[in-house]
């Protein structure tokens, strides 16, 4: 994974709640056997729609998008992580994220920062009225900034090393091997297998 | 203090805890499909590594099968289902592969097998394995990220969510069914209202439910945001167990039931959340909008988006209502529907099946109707009962085994504005096929409005 420490972008407004994975990389799109690909994918019917922002030529370019409450609920698929970042994203705000998106998020160095629904508002805001405005996110200081604002936000400490490293979690897991060992030999003796 | 079950079933499982850091959690159980797994595989043998532990590792074909005889003609489908067969071969996992009496939706064949017991953690690149939750273990979706993780080693880093109880008191009305609870908590809750969060449900109404209801509820925990839903173990589990291929037998079955046992939230434990609903005051509830918080009473209209305070609910709505082509005010009723799907891992169970039966037989359906068992096994009891024929009869299809028109990976679609009552989980916009309407509903429900064409609860019959 590519590591993230700060990053300077344009972002795109998508004033939607409840932004579902379904949404984000429809089905049809998960027969791949690839990792790569699903930048045609990213959104594809809400695509047909000229009047869908991302449609819109004034945020060409933009690589941080700012989604209403509740973006990423639904399937498990990491596609919509995949799609998001293919497409060019590095990163997307919101005031609530799906568990399960948020989590493949940070294993795929996309970085999910929740903002107060009204900062997110006021993020929306600002860059329709400049679509050029720079926007900068600060893992390492964690904030967003805009245009004189600056907001705060939390992510813990340990994935956020993880992401500023571009750390491998397998990699890291492998180190305690032992206590895998140690752990697996002292399993319930009933606990099913499936051979 | 005392622990929750939620608690207790993380504690046991904990390989190594370390200050700042998430918990490396050990994982019992890895159910692995063909969508979210060949980029998993590629990532192992990129880097050399081996699956550690096959022996706790099931595979099975289910998203992008078709339900009726014969192979694959997707060609991008066929090739998914065809490398699955072989990174399952190559690294030494179980496959239950279409045409195989195991096979089936991943969520139905783990119970099925014995292989879903109380107290284990149990992940798939899946979101609805908290399904497995019924049986009292953590049991949540993961990633394809996460997927290669557990094959490589067995276990998770994680963080423990906070624990919320959902207390349901009273009974379930007759006619009202362990969906239409889980419908009615997720209205209440909201899609965003269990993020972080693993659910215990707990209570009377709960207690009475069977397993098959027990893992309806669970399933859709995710639909109200949680990873994880569960219930403590009790008479009712331990008797679905008994006897099914890979659960425990004499002595171990003793020493297993006395462990499951101790499986229950301390009565002085404290969730960091407390929800109630009173069983005894719902009705079949469907859903209207294009979320699965987005439903009502059978009784109920479709909403005036104005209704809603919160401004963000009320812009969801809007585009809700036009999406599904609703008008604010139409009683629920009065919906027509083109197809009703009875099936996915939410409801495609015996249990369900025989309820849709019953209100078929000696009826005739007035829709396209899709009647799809979860598994072989599920199809071939059902079989044996008759209940294929109570369908043919009254005009409905009977299917083979898979995920079907639950999502639109599969030949089981909605075309572009059609209209379907189904008992699967989601209503997203065109989660069923482009452009496809989806109203979530029970298999009594699902059933009883194939007979009038409109949405309809059996009592209406």
């Amino acid at each position: 994974m590519d590591a993230f420490t700060t990053h300077t972008g344009t972002a795109v407004p998508l004033r939607r709640s409840n932004v579902d994975t379904d949404q984000i990389i429809p089905a049809v799109w998960l027969k791949q056997v690839s990792r790569t690909g699903f930048e045609k994918g990213l959104f594809s019917a809400w695509r047909e729609d000229p009047a869908f922002v991302l449609n819109d030529p004034s945020y060409e370019g933009a690589s941080i998008l700012v989604s209403g409450p509740d973006f990423g609920t639904g399937s498990s698929r990491e596609h919509a992580v995949w799609a998001l970042q293919q497409y060019g994203f590095r990163v997307v705000i919101a005031a609530r994220f799906g568990d399960i998106f948020r989590n493949n998020s940070t294993k795929m160095g996309l970085l999910p920062v929740i903002l107060p629904a009204e900062k997110v508002e006021a993020l929306q805001a600002a860059v329709e009225a400049d679509p050029k405005l720079a926007v900068t996110v600060d893992l390492g200081e964690r904030q967003v900034r805009w245009a004189g604002e600056s907001v705060g936000f939390e992510i813990d400490d340990y994935t956020r090393w993880r992401l500023m490293e571009g750390l491998d979690d397998i990699g890291l897991t492998l180190r305690h091997a032992d206590d895998i060992t140690t752990y697996e030999n002292g399993r319930q003796p009933w606990l099913p297998t499936t051979v | 203090m005392g622990r929750t079950l939620a608690e207790k079933v993380w504690e046991q499982h904990v390989v190594r805890r370390a200050e700042g850091e998430p918990d490396l959690l050990f994982i019992d159980l890895h159910l692995i499909h063909e969508v979210t797994s060949p980029q998993a595989f590629d990532g192992l043998r990129m880097a050399g590594r081996k699956v550690r532990r096959p022996d706790l590792t099931i595979a099975t074909e289910d998203h992008n099968v078709p339900t009726v005889l014969g192979p694959i003609s997707d060609p991008v489908s066929k090739t998914q289902v065809e490398t699955l067969r072989k990174n399952a071969a190559e690294f030494g996992v179980r496959l239950h592969p279409m045409g195989d009496a195991g096979q089936g939706v991943v969520h139905i064949i783990g119970p099925q097998f014995g292989l879903t017991q109380p107290g284990m953690t149990i992940v798939c690149g899946d979101s609805h394995t908290s399904t497995h939750g019924a049986f009292g273990g953590i049991a949540f979706g993961i990633g394809t990220s996460e997927v290669e993780h557990v094959l490589a080693t067995q276990t998770l880093p994680a963080y423990r969510p906070k624990t919320m109880a959902i207390e349901v008191s009273g009974e379930l009305p007759l006619g009202v069914t362990a969906k239409d609870l889980i419908l009615a908590i997720i209205a209440k809750i909201g899609t965003g209202g269990g993020q972080g969060y693993i659910v215990e449900y707990r209570g009377e109404a709960v207690r009475k439910l069977s397993m098959e209801g027990r893992m309806t509820v669970c399933n859709m925990s995710i639909e109200a945001g949680a990873r994880a839903g569960m219930i403590a173990p009790d008479e009712t589990t331990f008797e679905y167990l008994k006897g099914r291929p890979h659960a425990p037998e004499g002595e171990a079955w003793d020493q297993a039931v006395e462990y499951w046992r101790s499986l229950r939230t301390d009565d002085d434990a404290v969730f960091d959340k407390v929800v109630e609903i009173d069983a005894s005051t719902l009705t079949p509830f469907v859903t209207w909008g294009t979320n699965p918080g987005q439903g009502l009473p059978l009784d109920a209209a479709v909403p005036e988006p104005s209704s809603f305070d919160d401004p963000t609910e009320r812009a969801a709505a809007e585009r809700a209502l036009e999406y599904m082509g609703l008008t604010a005010g139409t009683p629920l009723r009065e919906i027509e529907v083109d197809t009703v799907f009875v099936g996915s891992c939410t409801n495609g169970r015996l249990e369900d099946l025989r309820a849709a039966a019953d209100i078929l037989r000696g009826r005739q359906v007035r829709t396209r109707t899709l009647i799809v068992p979860g598994s072989m096994l599920v199809k071939l009891q059902a079989e044996k009962e008759g209940l294929d024929e109570v369908f043919t009869a009254a005009g409905a299809e009977w299917r083979q085994a898979g995920c079907s028109m639950c999502l639109g990976m599969n030949p089981d679609t909605l075309a572009p504005g059609e209209r379907s009552a189904s008992t699967s989980n989601r209503n997203f916009e065109g989660r069923q096929g482009k452009g496809g309407r989806t109203h979530l509903v029970s298999p009594a429900v699902a059933a009883a409005t194939a007979v009038t064409g409109k949405l309809t609860a059996p009592a209406d019959l």
